[in-house]
């Protein structure tokens, strides 16, 4: 899986689920209806500036704090093609791949990478280019398993064809 | 092979003689356990396709985090799971009025055990590691995905052992102690593993204050977390309806390999009740170094510290006192048992006649939702879990997290305080823990 991007925001670390989507809007349990709230509290803008296909970069600990998969749903369905950081929390990390969030580990991504750059992402072989400066930065895939269920449509597409009728 | 804990029972669920970190494993689960966000999970289980649930009995559904629901959006979702468990037959079901916190009823109501699987909608599911399960949170699709097939795939986590020594120092509660560890090890420190505490000071505690550091352990990024299964678990467990068959000899082996070992001496390093300040939780100061922080909120209660100890310790200190003019103080029993026996003990009438309010059992304003929502400009000194910014309101508030007596004594004295300094209503110095034990 490859998919080139621009990258729409830089964060630092330890951007909790709170800062992603504040607690007061989990009652909305429709997961086509968190993207409006995403990242609402800390970056009102944010939202009405992302494009289809667009890359949020982080520091490490991404996604930390509380399971709500509405963190997850609000990216994904805001049309986000990917997240990259150092780390990302466990239950968020697992999240991604059920819902089929693309994510992708890189330690210099933060620093070597800037908003609007253009960025192409080699999910299976871990590399990372930023196409605007030019730039290979490393980075480290998920799994083989875990890939393959973000490109299937994640875990209900996956049960689907196992189960479904 | 020598085996930690955590190892042990991955083995066991998922039938193999031995496991080894970073092995996947796939693990027969024991009780699937989701609160209001059941609701989400029932969306994405209808997406699937299958019409039953692979085993009613070991679901367990608790309305806790929006009761009684603040809102329509939420009265539907509650109404939809309401029917939805009806509909598949789920009878470990907890409205509104019959439950509390769903990490305190899991416990009480005899869902978890020593060697059990358990995983449940909510990151604190760590808590259950007080009780010898290997417990974890997971999100909605994931639970979906339970639903169906009854087993999860889990990575077997490394052990991070914690040997805690020494005595508590006055007014130095578990909450300190997981407050300096997380202090010390950072809020991903423990990213993706398992943690044992163990030690004097662990052994010394009762359960529900052990049930604080396995709560908290999530915020140092643990995958799961267990405190010692011993005499003083089984008689907690004895007066509880224990649904699975608890495995009394689950220890970790002499020679078990850890990834980490920390030893700290509580006597000497905890010397004063620890702070996580504004606004991640290992951001943490010991409250001497704090100078004056005006509070205009306290909040006692949570899945972390809303137990019969934790409302004993606060109505101690609040006997006879009041609650600072400039401050409120919201207090949050953890369930319907609890808030019972705070009544017959006579902690609810201190409350009130303190000044403070009494909300019903359940999350109550941990997350921002309703029951106590702070302004901009405003600092709350809070038992509970996380000091996220924004985490109980305004983006521009201020989250201190406490013990329940920093909490009791901030909310008389209006800033953050130790209970010691407090003073009598006649302004005499008056200390409070100097005898008593607490006997919880």
């Amino acid at each position: 899986m490859k998919i080139k991007g621009k990258v729409v925001i830089v964060l630092g670390d330890n951007i909790d689920t709170d800062l992603i989507y504040p607690g007061r809007f989990l009652n909305i349990t429709d997961k086509l209806e968190t993207p409006k709230h995403l990242f609402e509290m800390s970056h009102p803008d944010l939202r009405a500036k992302i494009q289809n296909g667009n890359i949020i970069v982080a520091g490490a600990n991404f996604g930390c704090g509380s399971s709500r998969e509405q963190a997850t749903a609000a990216i994904k369905y805001a049309n986000i093609g990917a997240v990259i950081a150092k780390s990302f929390a466990r239950i968020f990390y697992r999240n991604s791949i059920n819902l089929g969030l693309p994510l992708i580990i890189s330690q210099d991504a933060a620093k070597e990478m800037q908003e609007s750059e253009e960025i192409e992402i080699d999910f299976d072989k871990g590399k990372i280019k930023n196409l605007t400066s030019d730039k290979d930065i490393s980075a480290i895939s998920l799994p083989k398993q875990a890939l393959e269920l973000i490109e299937g449509g994640g875990l209900i597409a996956s049960l689907q064809k196992k189960y479904g009728k | 092979m020598p085996m930690t804990i955590a190892e042990k029972i991955l083995a066991r669920a998922s039938g193999k003689k031995e496991v080894r970190p970073d092995e996947i494993v796939i693990a027969d689960i024991d009780i699937a356990m989701s609160h209001e966000n059941g609701d989400m999970v029932r969306k994405s289980f209808l997406e699937i396709g299958v019409d039953k649930v692979w085993d009613p009995n070991k679901i367990v559904i608790i309305f806790d985090h929006r009761i009684p629901a603040e809102s329509e959006k939420t009265a539907t979702s509650h109404k939809a799971l309401r029917e939805f468990v009806k509909a598949q037959g789920i009878k470990n079901f907890f409205d509104v009025g019959r439950g509390g916190i769903c990490h305190q009823i899991l416990p009480d109501e005899g869902y978890v055990w020593p060697g059990a699987v358990l995983v449940g909608t909510d990151s604190h599911t760590t808590t259950h590691g007080a009780f010898g399960a290997l417990a974890t949170g997971i999100g909605a699709t994931e639970m979906a995905g339970v639903w169906t097939e009854g087993k999860l795939w889990f990575k077997v986590p490394r052990t991070i052992k914690i040997t805690i020594n020494g005595k508590l120092n006055p007014n130095v509660y578990a909450k300190d102690v997981i407050l300096y560890v997380i202090g010390k090890i950072s809020s991903n420190g423990a990213d993706y593993s398992a943690v044992e505490f163990c030690g004097e000071t662990i052994d010394d505690m009762t359960i529900a204050s052990r049930m604080v550091l396995t709560n908290l352990s999530m915020e140092m990024g643990a995958k799961t977390a267990f405190t010692p299964i011993d005499e003083k678990l089984k008689d907690y467990l004895a007066k509880r309806d224990v649904k699975g068959n608890p495995d009394w000899t689950l220890k970790a082996d002499p020679d078990a390999k850890y990834a980490e070992e920390i030893v700290i001496d509580a006597e000497k390093e905890i010397t004063e009740p620890q702070i996580a300040c504004p606004h991640e939780v290992d951001n943490i100061k010991p409250i001497s170094k704090l100078g004056r922080v005006n509070v205009n909120q306290g909040v006692l209660g949570s899945c972390t510290n809303g137990r019969l100890e934790d409302l004993e310790v606060a109505a101690k200190i609040l006997d006879g006192n009041k609650i600072h003019p400039d401050c409120r103080l919201v207090i949050v029993p953890a369930s319907q048992e609890i808030y019972l026996q705070a009544l017959e003990r006579k902690y609810i009438e201190i409350f009130i006649r303190a000044g403070a309010i009494v909300n019903p059992p359940g999350c109550g304003p941990c997350l921002g939702i309703h029951q106590g929502v702070i302004a901009a400009g405003e600092n709350c000194v809070s038992s509970t879990n996380r000091n996220f910014q924004g985490r109980m309101g305004s983006k521009d508030s201020n989250l201190y997290l406490a013990s329940p007596a920093v909490v009791a004594a901030s909310a008389i004295k209006g800033y953050l305080a130790l209970p010691d300094r407090l003073k009598d209503s006649n302004d005499k110095e008056k200390s409070y823990f100097s005898d008593k034990k607490l006997e919880v």
